[in-house]
């Protein structure tokens, strides 16, 4: 009968091993995957950054859902380079034709100084309510603990801003900041759901947090009971990473855009009008804005607001929705966001269809002249103001 | 071979309720001018005075804002479809 050392000797027979400093320098040029076959507890602890982690009792079952070509290289690691050296004879019989066994493992890589970090980690209940997400390997642990720390700002608790802000708090996003100076009407309560009928009259913004912290109590809820102005959408905006316009009239999505430009922020653009709508993603640093795409309003006479001309219900359930989708998208970096296209569906006949968008040549409002962008009240044209230095 | 113009909601009461209108044209002037003539009423709502394209509409030709193709001057080839997108503000 074998012992454990004939075992792991007809393994070592098998597989190529490779010490830690070739490893780091392979790693450092890239194009190689890392896997990480300890258990939950011990890469918890600290890992190899960028490693995959599949404890090796998973291995089988796991892996080809995970690294799909066989042929790419892949160095395994595990405390001490024993548990690695089966999974490395494992992934052969696989097929994985170019594997690595990391001799000494983490804990020698460890010793000698190289890098490595703790990896993000969830509380079990964090686990357990986000456990669809973590299944999804472009989100997983990393992803969804980046999630919980990122800030979302929604301009609007209104039609588009529930759904959208419905999702963000489920989907686990730490910090969602929301921007309504309305209070519940029971005529909002047709597209409105983040409010309910015992709530009419109450602020927009306090009804928000209600319905979002029973959904997740994970999410901080921080409420702006105000008017969006000049005077304090610098404030207000300043450290959030993505912010979903929601807002229901021109003269605020101008203001929006010239602050969100000034400071580098990406809008989430939605809007509706009766049964149409549009989503886009303004990146001030990676393509057209706002402005490139409506250089000026139209007269108030040919845009009847929804509240004159009316919308279905569902409407900004869908383009909200896609608004929320299209956030988490630009948190991640995951796919590829509606930066630089506009999508417009129209529910009548139930078309989606996306244009090319392209930046402006004329528009001054851009991230390279940030320092020249000056946030003031707009209305008529919405013409920008820029300094002249 | 026809040029087929998507009309949007707010611009239908225009075209008869019809989502699409075809029309013939060579450039997009044609194409809208032509849509003006079957269905009076677009051409105010697309071009200002001085004849150019309203900057609160977006017009694109297939996938492109014709703005940075060659505006109204841009050729429409024939099956091509060309789209109306007015900007709207609702939330």
């Amino acid at each position: 009968m074998a012992t454990f050392r004939d075992l792991l000797a007809a393994a070592k027979a098998t597989i190529t091993e490779i010490d830690t400093a070739s490893a780091e320098a392979r790693i450092a040029v890239g194009g190689v995957a890392v896997l990480d076959v300890r258990e939950p507890d011990e890469h918890a602890e600290g890992a190899l950054i960028g490693a995959l982690h599949i404890p090796r009792g998973h291995l089988e079952a796991q892996v080809e859902g995970r690294l799909t070509d066989k042929n790419a290289p892949v160095i395994v690691y595990c405390a001490g380079g024993v548990r690695s050296a089966f999974a490395a004879k494992t992934l052969g019989e696989l097929g994985y034709t170019n594997v690595l066994s990391m001799a000494g493992g983490f804990g020698k890589w460890k010793d000698e100084g190289r890098l490595w970090k703790a990896p993000a980690s969830l509380t079990p209940e964090q686990s357990n309510r986000y456990k669809r997400h973590l299944l999804l390997p472009e989100v997983g642990v990393e992803g969804q603990a980046k999630l919980l720390g990122s800030k979302v700002l929604l301009l609007g608790a209104g039609g588009l801003g529930s759904p959208a802000a419905l999702y963000l708090a489920a989907a686990g996003v730490g910090t969602i900041g929301i921007v309504d100076m309305d209070e519940v009407d029971a005529s909002n309560l047709q597209r409105q759901i983040l409010h309910n009928i015992d709530r009419v009259g109450d602020r927009k913004v306090d009804s928000a947090k209600k319905t979002l912290t029973a959904l997740n109590p994970d999410v901080n809820v921080v409420c702006y009971d105000t008017r969006l102005s000049a005077e304090n959408i610098i404030d207000i905006i300043t450290g959030y990473d993505v912010i979903v316009d929601g807002a229901d009239n021109f003269p605020s999505r101008y203001l929006l855009n010239d602050a969100s430009v000034k400071l580098g922020i990406p809008v989430v653009h939605g809007s509706i009008f009766r049964f149409e709508g549009m989503v886009s993603v303004f990146h001030p640093k990676l393509g057209p804005t706002y402005r490139d795409m409506v250089p000026e309003p139209p007269p108030a006479e040919l845009a009847p607001s929804c509240a004159e001309a009316g919308v279905l219900g569902v409407l900004p359930g869908i383009v909200g929705s896609i608004q929320a989708l299209e956030a988490i998208k630009v948190l991640l970096g995951l796919g590829e966001p509606l930066i630089g296209r506009i999508l417009a569906v129209d529910t009548t006949e139930m078309s989606f269809r996306v244009f090319n968008l392209r930046p402006d040549p004329t528009n001054p409002v851009t991230w390279e002249n940030r320092d020249r962008i000056e946030v003031r009240e707009l209305d008529g044209l919405c013409a920008p103001w820029l300094s002249t230095h | 071979m026809a040029v087929t113009v998507r009309i949007p909601t707010t611009l239908r009461p225009l075209s008869g309720g019809n989502a699409t209108v075809q029309v013939e044209g060579g450039t997009l002037r044609e194409v809208l001018t032509a849509l003006d003539a079957a269905h009076p009423g677009f051409k105010d709502r697309l071009f200002d005075e001085q004849g150019n394209q309203r900057r609160f509409v977006n017009l694109f030709v297939a996938d492109d804002d014709a703005r940075y193709l060659q505006g109204l001057d841009t050729p429409v080839p024939a099956g091509e479809t060309v789209s109306i997108i007015p900007a709207v503000a609702g939330g």
